[in-house]
């Protein structure tokens, strides 16, 4: 039995078409990562998934459950961490999760092998307001009060947004722990260089899926070869390439371009004879494999203007 | 010798007995990509508000745009554009209103602002959407448009405080292309990111950590520095540091 | 029930721990009834007469004399034209003016057709309506005493210029105890409770509450623990103040009292419950308690104005403010003494309120988001 099944789900506010049409399955103890941009419909498919919201058609489950008939149950089972932080900022860490373990009918006692690895970090801080941590410790607590009546799938709504480059790693590798334990993870983020972190992920943009698979599926279904070229002038190299024959797409990734060609009608030795010819001399072309955040451009189907 | 926009000396701002900016120093120069990162809580966000003139520094001394920064706020607000992704636009207006807006407010005259909105739609290619409400437009385009608004009383340098925020990967780089663009045409631009792709497209990054500026060079010199193969590993190196919380 | 209790502890913490609201919550009732006792007050004390007519009239004389021994007014001079007295109100020497007609005794006895008129410093309205009745009840019992003394002669046909108002003991604490009593409880249930509630909606909490397994009902009745019990403080506040430092009497059963005020307390609750519902802003909910339900309540308690006066459909309107039928409990209880059996029908009226609001606010209050 898959963890999460979502089928054919829509929902509307009044024209905008915030999920349209969705369908996914998230197995047992995976990680499942949502990527898109802000305003793909990401939140909306977890308010619905966590039964917060009504679907306008479709339907869904998690571990069996109905998310609209057996809405009661589907809440006992599921922990959830909103994007925004969501805690009382004017009670302290304790009571915080005191809180919310009472409110799932368990203590913080009963399940703290559950939380250890996580709150054993923020234990020294224990009588500190919320309101008063730094963002990462926000981000900990909040794990700990959705992990800490032992759900069987965590929804992750952003939680890694607005969250520096060396936090967010602190965050993954948190995850993959709570997945040893046998959790299964649903996360959603904007970040496309997280999706390596997920077992399996569905790329999302405008309320539709336009890629699932593993992060190697994704990254294989990609139909052009890529070049990693760099140089001097880099920007005007970038509009340069763009105009190059046989270039389907051309983007800064750090400090090179990717370059998707079409090998039947180029290579990497044409393409920097042409640079060549245009005055750029001595740049590096190296062939490279696509990325994710790649295939999302692709997929998103601007990537061959 | 090429000419600095921003030169900051000694710069410290204490709220209490809590030093949120701990004697940085550093200069900007001319036409110049500089990236400014750091962790959350790093300090960055209150050593921006001071070059912006929006707080005074308890200490140190500093001109952008030629102005001190401790006598000349008001005139350094008149001389630098600022964006941010959480506030740009009204989106209860339409384009061209929150275009004039934004030109009222910088002491345009009503026929500048006529001129300049029309060059900005063409620019942008949103003739057609110019009586929409902006809080319609996808991100993307509300990004652009609060980039050229940000523009419109010509700056002399504009502060970007994370600008990129959510938006796709190829917005994400068209807009960076906005900036190149900019920068070719002499307007220094100051930028905050939390993507490490994009600190490489800086001519030069500052980090800070705790406070301080930990390190700061060209993205090549960071990397070779470091010994790392790109900025995202310079940057857990340099901030993996920290010991202050926010 | 633990989770009851539980969330029961985190809304007295919240409130607690809020120095702010507790202080204005606190603070509040004691604020409103010094403001309305001695600010805003509609009393009038040794109130400045002026007079313009002919001292040797001895009517005229005994009018005047009249005037300065009651114990709310004085005479401060006499003017000699009408007109002087717009004079005399700039410069703060007088707040009223009576004019007595030329020939104002004579014709008093002889037609008993005469004219005195009486000229009032407008720029405090409520006060000056007072004064304004209070020389036309002394000019007119003056009248009726010379009437009393020709009797079997002509009848003195002189009607007062003025009525005298509702408030024949013109103590305006009586009046606005009950209504301040009935406003602070308003305040305190409907909007405290919306506004929190409000509040988790913004800060996302209240996503939380719903994802888990506690009914929304328990979390709902939690959250207005702590309000009804910041509402007995401000109960018992309102009414030893008023007592000690108004003056006024609790003349009848304060079991009664307490009883009634439980009732409107939890209408008021609902109506709180009910707001936070249809608002998705702590802003809104404001804006409809202030407009809703503190506006409604200060103009239809009888605060300001007495309802008797109002038009019908006014009358009608405030009819469905539960503050109104409060407010007559609490006049009849607290200051006629009466008993159960006169305030039945109100009570009845107001606990029906209640138990409509309670339904439908519980009913209406989604387990999703919107």
């Amino acid at each position: 039995m898959n963890a999460i099944e979502i089928n054919g789900i829509v929902k509307s506010y009044g024209n905008v078409r915030a999920v349209d049409g969705i369908s996914l399955s998230v197995g047992e103890g995976e990680i499942f990562g949502l990527i898109g941009p802000d305003g793909a419909g990401k939140t909306t498919l977890f308010r619905i998934m966590t039964t917060l919201m009504l679907p306008d058609s479709g339907s869904g489950t998690v571990c069996g459950l109905d998310i609209v008939k057996d809405f009661a149950r589907v809440r006992r089972i599921i922990g959830y961490m909103p994007g925004k932080f969501s805690l009382y900022q004017d009670l302290s860490v304790r009571e915080n999760l005191d809180y919310f373990a009472t409110l799932f009918g368990t203590t913080v006692r009963e399940n703290y092998e559950n939380i250890r690895e996580i709150y054993s970090q923020i234990e020294p801080f224990e009588d500190r307001r919320a309101g008063k941590l730094s963002g990462g410790m926000k981000q900990k607590l909040a794990l700990c009060c959705a992990l800490v009546h032992h759900p069987s799938v965590l929804f992750l709504d952003e939680p890694t947004t607005g969250v520096d480059a060396v936090s967010r790693s602190d965050f993954w590798n948190m995850l993959s722990r709570i997945k040893a334990s046998g959790v299964t993870v649903f996360v959603s983020t904007p970040y496309m260089d997280e999706a390596a972190q997920c077992d399996r992920l569905a790329l999302i943009r405008d309320g539709v899926i336009i890629g699932t698979g593993t992060p190697d599926e994704i990254v294989s279904d990609f139909p052009y070869r890529l070049l990693s070229v760099g140089g001097d002038r880099m920007y005007p190299l970038l509009k340069e390439l763009r105009k190059t024959d046989g270039v389907i797409s051309c983007f800064a990734f750090g400090d090179s371009h990717h370059v998707a060609y079409d090998p039947a009608v180029t290579g990497r030795e044409r393409i920097l004879a042409s640079l060549a010819d245009a005055g750029f001399r001595g740049c590096s072309a190296v062939e490279t494999a696509p990325s994710v955040e790649d295939c999302f451009m692709w997929l998103s189907g601007s990537g061959d203007n | 010798m090429e000419e600095n926009v921003i030169t900051i000396w000694n710069l410290t701002k204490k709220f209490g007995n809590f030093t949120a900016v701990d004697n940085i120093s550093f200069d900007v120069r001319k036409g110049e990509i500089f990236g400014f990162l750091g962790a959350n809580g790093a300090g960055k966000t209150t050593a921006m508000r001071i070059l912006c003139g929006l707080s005074r520094p308890t200490s140190g001394e500093g001109t952008v745009a030629g102005y001190d920064i401790n006598t000349g706020q008001e005139k350094i607000k008149r001389h630098i554009g600022y964006m941010s992704q959480k506030f740009s636009l009204y989106p209860d207006l339409t384009v061209r209103e929150n275009i004039r807006l934004f030109g009222g407010i910088y002491g345009l005259k009503d026929r500048e602002i006529r001129v300049k909105t029309d060059a900005m739609l063409g620019m942008l290619g949103m003739q057609s959407e110019k009586d929409k409400f902006a809080g319609d437009l996808p991100l993307g385009w509300k990004q652009k448009l609060a980039f050229s608004i940000a523009l419109i009383h010509g700056p002399e340098i504009i502060f970007l405080d994370e600008p990129t925020g959510g938006v796709d990967p190829e917005t994400r780089r068209r807009f960076w292309e906005m900036i190149y663009d900019t920068a070719e045409k002499g307007v220094t631009v100051f930028v905050t990111t939390h993507y490490m792709d994009e600190a490489e497209y800086c001519d030069r990054v500052s980090v800070m950590v705790d406070g301080k500026i930990a390190a700061m060079d060209s993205p090549a010199g960071l990397k070779s520095g470091y010994h790392a193969r790109n900025m995202d590993e310079v940057f857990r190196i340099i901030a993996g540091r920290a010991e202050r919380e926010e | 029930m633990k989770e009851f209790a539980a969330s029961a502890v985190k809304e007295f913490r919240h409130i607690f721990r809020d120095r702010r609201t507790i202080l204005i919550a606190m603070v509040m009732p004691v604020v409103q009834i010094i403001l309305f006792g001695f600010a805003v007050s509609t009393e009038v004390n040794d109130a400045r007469i002026a007079f313009c007519g002919d001292m040797s009239d001895p009517e005229v004389r005994k009018t005047v004399d009249r005037i300065d021994q009651n114990k709310y007014l004085s005479i401060v001079g006499r003017i000699d034209r009408p007109s002087d007295a717009e004079d005399l109100f700039r410069k703060n020497r007088a707040d009223a003016a009576v004019c007595f007609a030329q020939d104002y005794g004579s014709d008093l006895i002889s037609s008993g057709r005469t004219g005195a008129e009486i000229i009032c410093d407008g720029s405090d309205p409520n006060t000056a309506r007072m004064i304004a009745s209070y020389l036309a009840g002394v000019i007119s019992s003056e009248q009726t005493d010379i009437g009393i003394s020709m009797a079997g002669e002509k009848k003195i046909s002189m009607t007062p210029v003025v009525q005298l108002m509702y408030n024949p003991a013109m103590k305006s604490s009586y009046n606005f105890v009950p209504g301040v009593m009935g406003l602070i409880l308003m305040l305190i249930c409907s909007m405290m409770t919306a506004v929190s509630i409000v509040r988790e909606k913004e800060t996302g909490t209240l996503e939380l509450l719903l994802v888990s397994p506690v009914r929304p009902l328990w979390i709902v009745i939690s959250k207005m623990m702590p309000y009804l019990a910041l509402s007995a403080v401000n109960f018992a506040s309102i009414l030893l103040l008023s007592h000690y430092v108004m003056e006024v009497p609790v003349n009848g059963s304060l079991l009664l009292l307490s009883f009634a005020a439980l009732v409107f307390v939890v209408s008021s609750l609902a109506l709180g419950l009910l707001i936070s519902v249809i608002s998705s802003s702590q802003r809104t909910a404001l804006l409809i308690c202030g407009m809703g339900l503190t506006m409604p309540t200060m103009i239809f308690s009888g605060i300001i104005f007495p309802c008797e006066s109002m038009p019908q459909i006014l009358q009608w309107v405030s009819d469905i403010i539960p503050a109104k039928w409060f407010i007559i409990i609490v006049k009849k209880v607290m200051i006629q003494g009466d008993g159960m059996a006169s305030v039945i029908k109100e009570l009845s009226i107001l606990a029906g309120m209640a138990a409509l609001l309670l339904a439908v606010s519980i009913r209406s209050f989604k387990t999703r988001l919107q």
